[in-house]
């Protein structure tokens, strides 16, 4: 009792960086529930991902299975279910990834959990566990408490806890699949690999970045020329693309690209966490939007809070003569 | 192919100064505009895009307050044939386990292939209402939909995964499918249409309309409990650049780009 079991996530060979800051996340809160962190990773062909997590110090009960050889919500969800039934654990971690938001919340449901999507903080007060998660775009944080239950659920955001280094000492279980055969209603069939840009983004030393601020098209030269003067290349959010103004490949965030340019600069961009994880390691960020609450600016180096249309024209101007 | 579309009245907080009340349990929203949510917008573009192609008939779902029944008829006016507005105060709307119960509880015991729903809510952001909705329903699902092609008696969709990949896969039908935004253009409403969305049917329902009992979806059904909200602490540490207008601020960073040699 009061262990908390983290799904592992891992897609293509290689174990997803969520993995890791869960565990990060997950020690501090097994002490508080006086239990152990132990990690579910099913799939198939996993010794090199299980030995790799396990160097964290922790038991990995494997499951290894042909049947589970591509992540496939219902049986994944058949998996986890059958280790909480096994395991009884106190909490269950799973990433606020793709995977997890096509899992979890049936989960939830199945077993009956008190369940918290997107948690970005965890403690144990007074015996309660509680959640912190935020609405609006990062600019309310709400508590959350569960009732009393034997078992809790949890999304965990990515990025929000870093990962620790790995003191090694862990262990390897192998479990047996409670999958018996294929199911017919959910069937994988392939992964689609990203589109290829004529620009690769990850590569670029400057970019302009656009957002929603733009607010329409017909905008969109005036970042174009600035990204001209400075030699920049232009990239977006996920509301730039969703628009057309930007082919999807020139999209920085989570279901995007990561870029680590030296200059980012933000045009009309709120500053979502699905974009924040795709450009916080550029070394300089600029951000220029008229809302001064937008998260952006938690962000930023430098920051103008005013409206881009006016801004842009000036800052594309000045910047031509300083360039000469 | 019968379909039900799920939609949510969400407010536009993206450029507003949010405010929480002086308990700390909720935000005052007095002052926002309210319209669909972002992602449910391409679902009912979707759901129409389906019934073009495939025939049928698209029930519009949403929990809401009067106000709503705007944003319900403009999704009648772009093609979808009737509605249910669920209105009742005792739902926890603050647990998307029990918003999907409640939403299930509209369309259990009707046939239908397919609901959609959008990934996530603008304003809670849980990604969770969808997925839940599918097992409260006991029929597969696939979230975070950007492709949807019908086949006989299945559907394949392309899910959107993390760095642009994407998932390809088949779930018999009757499923539930949480879209993604950008899987569409969503259209404007036509005049035509708008017209005619004000004789379509728009059904308002309670819990005891839909035989829920409230102790099944109100806070003592909800297994948490929403402590407090507040505004977090802003760690940022961006120098502002002050000025009397646009221009002046412009010009002060044109030169700290430049003297900074960031370009």
């Amino acid at each position: 009792m009061g262990n908390v079991l983290i799904l592992a996530e891992h897609r293509q060979g290689a174990v997803r960086d969520i993995t890791f800051e869960m565990l990060a996340a997950a020690s501090g809160v097994a002490r508080d529930l006086g239990g152990e962190v132990v990690v579910l990773l099913p799939g198939s062909g996993l010794d090199d991902l299980a030995a790799q997590i396990a160097a964290y110090g922790v038991k990995v009960l494997v499951v290894d299975d042909p049947l589970l050889a591509n992540f496939n919500a219902e049986k994944y969800q058949l998996v986890l279910g059958a280790a909480i039934d096994a395991y009884k654990p106190s909490l269950v971690m799973v990433g606020h990834t793709a995977q997890g938001v096509d899992l979890a919340p049936a989960l939830a449901v199945e077993k009956d959990l008190p369940f918290v999507a997107d948690v970005i903080g965890l403690a144990v007060e007074g015996g309660v566990l509680k959640a912190t998660r935020q609405l609006y775009s990062g600019k309310v944080n709400a508590q959350v408490a569960f009732k009393p239950a034997e078992t809790c659920l949890v999304t965990v955001r990515e990025a929000a806890f870093e990962a620790l280094e790995p003191p090694g000492g862990g262990a390897v279980e192998k479990i047996e699949c409670p999958l018996k055969e294929d199911i017919a209603y959910r069937q994988f069939v392939e992964y689609i690999e990203a589109e290829v840009g004529d620009v690769d983004i990850t590569q670029s030393e400057i970019l302009v970045a656009v957002g929603r601020g733009l607010r329409e098209e017909k905008n969109m030269p005036l970042v174009e020329e600035l990204a001209a003067v400075i030699k920049a290349d232009l990239c977006g959010s996920r509301a730039a693309v969703d628009a057309g103004w930007l082919p999807h490949d020139r999209q920085v965030g989570t279901s995007g690209k990561t870029v680590k340019p030296k200059l980012y600069l933000a045009v009309g961009i709120s500053g979502a966490f699905q974009h924040v994880a795709g450009m916080k390691g550029a070394k300089a960020v600029v951000a220029i939007n008229k809302d001064p609450d937008a998260p952006i600016f938690n962000v930023a180096h430098y920051a103008i809070v005013d409206d881009l249309l006016k801004v842009v024209p000036k800052l594309t101007e000045k910047l031509k003569e300083l360039k000469g | 192919m019968k379909t039900f579309v799920c939609i949510k009245y969400v407010p536009d907080t993206s450029e507003a100064v949010v405010k929480i009340n002086a308990g700390g349990t909720a935000v005052d929203s007095s002052r926002f505009s309210f319209d669909i949510n972002d992602a449910d917008n391409y679902a009912v573009e979707e759901a129409v895009l389906i019934k073009e192609k495939c025939g049928g008939t698209v029930t519009v779902l949403s929990i809401g307050p009067k106000e709503s029944e705007v944003m319900i008829r403009m999704a009648l006016a772009k093609g979808c044939d009737d509605a249910i507005r669920i209105e009742d105060e005792r739902i926890a709307l603050y647990d998307p386990l029990m918003v999907a119960k409640t939403l299930a509880g509209a369309i259990k015991g009707q046939e239908f292939d397919l609901v959609l729903t959008g990934c996530m809510a603008s304003d809670d952001g849980q990604m969770a209402t969808g997925v839940a909705l599918a097992e409260y329903l006991g029929v597969p699902h696939a979230a975070m939909v950007k492709k949807v092609e019908m086949l006989d008696g299945k559907v394949k969709v392309q899910r959107e995964l993390e760095g642009g990949l994407m998932e390809v896969l088949e779930l018999e039908l009757p499923a539930v499918l949480t879209i993604q935004t950008g899987i569409n253009e969503p259209r404007y409403a036509p005049i035509r249409g708008i017209r005619a969305a004000q004789k379509k049917e728009l059904k308002l329902v309670n819990l005891d309309d839909l035989g829920l009992a409230a102790s099944e979806v109100d806070s003592s059904a909800s297994k948490i409990v929403l402590e407090k909200l507040y505004i977090p602490e802003v760690a940022s540490t961006a120098e502002v650049i002050e000025g009397s207008d646009a221009d002046e601020k412009a010009e002060k960073l044109a030169s700290i780009l430049v003297k900074g040699g960031l370009v």
